[in-house]
């Protein structure tokens, strides 16, 4: 079962590779997009898996897309690869440090911790003149080994690498996940007094999580700073990171799938909502998230499950 | 676990691919993007005047009711059909909803935003798209001072000017100007008008001006009583705002109860829209401005008052500067559409837009920075006055479009800094 | 001397209307586990349906005096019928979800919430400021000050006392302080938890909307205008302990002389405040200043 499920998304990610690069423009830009945010709530899920729901992913994506800005604008960097490792390194460390302090914390005071460090960091970034300020600045085109597209066909090559990065980190977190310490994160959430008493360690599981989580923030980041060609500190808002959660829960815990998917429907869902009610899309997304919460308590990945008439698993 | 994925899949690429294809082209039409804010804080006091401005021009122009000397009934031979698109949620989501607009909806030209962050990120995006795009109120000097773009105008005066042009005023207008004090918002267009009010003070002083304190608080924070009371403490001859909208309005209420604007010259560089709403609380020699000639500083011309009548008519109240900015864009994309001619390509079109000087309602506009992209317009100021009960204006100073914007090829503060090179005043 | 006089009044009066827009949020957390993001709507409600009276009411050409009421009233009865909607026909579907599940509903109900307000009074500004600007002003020490803030701070007082007393005095407060302590427990007591929870979530709804009627007169009510605040009142009610009313009242006190003071000395540092302030209390008291410990259950 896990081979082919293995497989099944390779070529679900082949299939979205060509069909962003065969639908017209508009709608792979919003696909690229999907992917972006789609990594950010897949660390989002990880970190729900061990009952944590964090505020403040707006940070780590927001350090994601500087770094790639800076980089590009301030370091004539334009290479994808060094702009991704940079960004993951530079969100690690910043991760290693705040997770010291955050990881203590459960619940909802994880949450409103987490969202002030990005609320700092959207303060500080408004300060900060020779960065725009809140206007923010343009980001340029990526290259990669070399090869410069230019700008038609840079968002294609965004779309490609961030289709690479879903396909590829989704499977390692899926394996993570069902690894020893991916069920240490269960285990966190279902009783953390019972790990300790087998000789788990409960900060070590909660940290790995969060240091994972702000890298794969800091990746969505990068790839929709590279693909909007515009970074500002709205990023590390905190309603940044509340759309993130928004997604976790539309998509649900209990696939890795579940989170892209949920993003793909998020990015359509809203650009509907504007499209149609451009005075009252705030209302229709009010109204689909209530929906959700009320008919689908697991998301939308508990439509599949009815669907195969499995089992429901019982989620946070 | 194979059929879950592959229906979720479906399940997705079905909403999707389903929800979207709303587009439906009619060939006749000049479909026009506009992006305004229609939610949000920005929306009374900018998005809305800018879209009633919209709704009345569009439709004079399909109409051909438009005041000589412009003519002609729609734009390029056809009907303006407008596509509205709420401004809200940030450049990032801005840009996918412009590709929208281009893309699903086919639009002919982008008009739109308000926000400085959206004019940064919004141009990149239109020269890839090849998309005409004119740019209708934001403020920021940086998009055409960063890069040079193609496709991309604006038709009203960066920000700026407005600063500029306020140093020159509380310099010329302040009898024993010696310090000066501000409070503006806690982001980009705040601390920019802040920066280029003081340098360009300083330059005309030669430095010799004191800064009692420089207040940011946060945008829209609504309460402002300790930061009133700092200007209190550290008492300066001239208060230097650029808050606009709700700030304003919350800051002109509470200063106005507390005794500030009575004891106090202060300068609301776009004081205008608060005043139809709030003018009996601003104390007479209250320094107003309106971020170019515009409202009650607008020339007198036949056009400006067809604008005046009709939107005061219409909406009830009269037309504030984010309504001229809009009525400019529109007047002055109709009027390089019909310079090119009817048919003309794109390329033809941007060709007469660059360089184009024409009349709006609010006066005299250039094209002339930018590589003629960029608009330059005169910068007014004036004193509120009563007189029986009504709002007027004293000590109205007009400053030409060349001593109060940086010529072509500068960069604002650069040339603040150099001693304003170039500046032909009055 | 001016400087201190200038940031005890301007922080005491920040921090009342801190302690106005926050306790009723710390309320409905204490008792029913929300932390309600609908607040800010409320409060926005509150506002708009207070300013709308209001003018109103001048148009009517009847005693000022009595705006007062017309303001308060307005909002009181907005608050508490859409509070009446809420809780009947949503919230209670949702009880014994887990917290951060109830924090995006009431998150749904804030996007609902800012688009009816809009529906309904437009996006133009509204007005109300005759209350505040009614009342006059003092000076003293060289400073002005105007006196609807001083009204403020006895406002505040006000409800911090009738909420201590409505939960120290009167059965039902304290029949709501044993569903505060433990839910279960209570129910096993006798005691009908829903109707507790319709009643605390009617009293905070109400003071959110008080707060946004009250802080009306000072400003043009605007969209957007709810959002703004709920950070702010998050910040006040997760430093004092959530669930804490007189934690709130702490921590309106602290995040307002703090901010009095940066403005006063250091104007640059004044958007980190809050935060700063929340991450040193967070540091040393992770549940806040004032909140009872939780027996963990194992």
């Amino acid at each position: 079962m896990k081979t082919k499920s293995l497989a099944l998304l390779f070529i679900l990610g082949l299939a979205i590779l060509a069909g962003g690069l065969l639908l017209p423009q508009w709608m792979s830009y919003l696909f690229t997009i999907a992917m972006g945010k789609g990594l950010v709530v897949l660390g989002l899920v990880l970190l729900m898996r061990a009952g944590l729901v964090s505020f403040g992913q707006g940070l780590y994506y927001c350090v994601g897309a500087y770094v790639a800005g800076m980089l590009t604008q301030f370091a004539e960097v334009t290479d994808i690869l060094l702009i991704l490792l940079a960004s993951i390194s530079v969100s690690v460390v910043i991760a290693a440090i705040i997770g010291l302090l955050l990881c203590r914390y459960r619940e909802i005071f994880f949450a409103m911790f987490s969202m002030a460090f990005s609320m700092i960091l959207y303060g500080l970034l408004v300060r900060m003149q020779v960065l725009g300020s809140t206007d923010g600045f343009n980001v340029a085109n990526p290259s990669l080994l070399g090869w410069a597209p230019g700008p038609e066909g840079a968002s294609d090559l965004v779309l490609a690498v961030a289709v690479f990065l879903v396909v590829s980190l989704g499977i390692l977190a899926w394996r993570y996940l069902n690894s020893l310490s991916g069920y240490a994160g269960e285990a966190v959430r279902e009783n953390e007094i019972r790990l300790e008493y087998l000789g788990g360690s409960v900060f070590k599981v909660v940290y790995v999580k969060y240091i994972i989580a702000a890298a794969l923030a800091a990746i969505g980041g990068t790839v929709t700073a590279l693909v909007s060609g515009h970074v500002d500190p709205e990023m590390a808002y905190w309603t940044t990171s509340g759309e993130f959660v928004f997604i976790a829960l539309m998509g649900g815990t209990a696939h890795v799938a579940a989170p892209i998917i949920a993003a793909v429907l998020f990015e359509a869902l809203r650009t509907y909502a504007f499209a149609v009610a451009p005075y009252t899309w705030q209302m229709i997304l009010g109204f689909a998230l209530l929906a959700i919460i009320l008919f689908m308590p697991s998301g939308l990945w508990s439509l599949v499950e009815r669907f195969q008439n499995k089992k429901a698993r019982k989620t946070t | 676990m194979k059929h879950s994925l592959l229906t979720a899949a479906t399940v997705a690429c079905a909403m999707t691919t389903g929800g979207l294809s709303l587009s439906a082209h009619a060939a006749d039409d000049y479909k026009l993007g506009l992006v305004t804010f229609l939610s949000g804080a920005a929306s009374g006091p900018f998005g809305i005047p800018a879209k009633n401005a919209a709704d009345l021009v569009i439709e004079a122009i399909n109409d051909g009711t438009l005041p000589a000397p412009i003519q002609g009934k729609g734009i390029d031979g056809r009907q303006i059909t407008p596509v509205y698109v709420d401004e809200a949620g940030g450049a990032t989501k801005q840009t996918s909803e412009f590709r929208n607009l281009v893309e699903r909806d086919g639009v002919d030209a982008v008009v739109g935003y308000i926000s400085s962050g959206d004019c940064l990120a919004i141009p990149a995006v239109a020269e890839e798209l090849k998309k005409l795009t004119v740019l209708f109120d934001c403020g920021t000097p940086r998009v055409f001072e960063e890069a040079d773009y193609k496709y991309v105008f604006r038709t009203h005066s960066t920000a700026s000017m407005d600063n500029i042009a306020a140093a020159h005023y509380v310099n010329d207008n302040v009898p024993e100007l010696e310090s000066v004090a501000g409070i503006n918002q806690n982001y980009s267009w705040g601390h920019d008008s802040w920066r280029d009010f003081t340098e360009t003070l300083k330059v005309l002083r030669d430095g010799d001006i004191e800064i009692t304190t420089e207040q940011f608080p946060k945008l829209f924070a609504g309460q402002y009583g300790a930061e009133i009371s700092a200007l209190q403490v550290n008492s300066a001859d001239v208060i230097h705002t650029s808050f606009w909208g709700g700030d304003t309005d919350a800051f002109v209420l509470q200063a106005a109860a507390r005794g500030l604007l009575a004891d106090n010259q202060v300068i609301f560089t776009a004081g205008e829209t608060a005043l139809n709403s709030l003018g009996e609380h601003l104390p007479d020699g209250a320094i107003i401005g309106a971020r170019g000639p515009f409202g009650p500083f607008a020339p007198d011309s036949e056009l400006n008052t067809w604008f005046q009548t009709e939107f005061t008519e219409r909406f009830g109240t009269p037309p504030t500067f984010p309504a001229y900015h809009m009525a400019h864009a529109l007047i002055g994309l109709k009027l390089a559409q019909d310079k090119a001619g009817v048919g003309a390509s794109t390329e033809e079109v941007i060709t007469a837009f660059e360089g184009l000087e024409f009349e709006g309602p609010g006066g005299k506009v250039e094209m002339s920075r930018g590589k003629g992209h960029q608009a330059a317009t005169e910068m007014v100021y004036g004193r509120l006055e009563r007189v029986d009960g009504e709002i007027t204006f004293t000590d109205i100073v007009r400053y030409p479009a060349d001593c109060v914007n940086p010529p072509e090829g500068t960069e604002t503060v650069e040339w603040i800094q150099a001693g304003m090179p170039g500046a032909e005043c009055n | 001397m001016k400087q201190l006089i200038a940031i005890l009044v301007d922080g005491s009066v920040y921090a009342s209307w801190l302690f106005i827009i926050s306790a009723g949020l710390t309320l409905i957390y204490g008792v029913m586990r929300i932390l309600n993001m609908s607040h800010g709507s409320f409060y926005a409600l509150g506002a708009y349906s207070g300013a709308a009276m209001v003018g109103w009411y001048f148009s009517t050409g009847s005693v000022p005096w009595f705006s007062f009421v017309a303001l308060i009233g307005a909002a009181l009865v907005a608050g508490i019928t859409v509070g009446l909607l809420v809780e009947r026909g949503l919230l209670r579907f949702m009880y014994g979800r887990d917290e951060v599940v109830m924090i995006l509903v009431t998150y749904a109900v804030l996007l609902i919430m800012e688009d009816a307000i809009k529906l309904i009074w437009g996006v133009e500004p509204y007005f109300a400021y005759q209350p505040y600007t009614m009342l006059g002003r003092t000076k003293f020490a060289g400073l002005s000050f105007a006196n609807y803030d001083f009204m403020l701070i006895g406002v505040s007082i006000l409800i911090g006392l009738a909420l201590w007393y409505g939960l120290n005095r009167t059965r039902n407060g304290k029949l709501l302080r044993v569903v505060i302590h433990d839910r279960e427990i209570a129910g096993a007591l006798g005691i009908n938890v829903s109707r507790i929870f319709t009643i605390t979530f009617l009293i905070g709804a109400g003071i959110g909307a008080l707060a946004g009627a009250l802080t009306a007169p000072g400003l043009s009510v605007v969209p957007g205008m709810g959002i703004e605040v709920i950070v702010l009142a998050f910040a006040v009610v997760v430093i004092g302990g959530l669930g804490s009313i007189s934690g709130a009242l702490v921590g309106a006190l602290i995040v307002g002389m703090a901010r009095a003071t940066a403005v006063h000395l250091y104007p640059e540092v004044e958007l980190f405040v809050i935060y700063a302030v929340m991450g040193l209390v967070l540091a040393f008291r992770p549940q806040g200043l004032f909140a009872v410990a939780n027996a963990r259950k194992i």
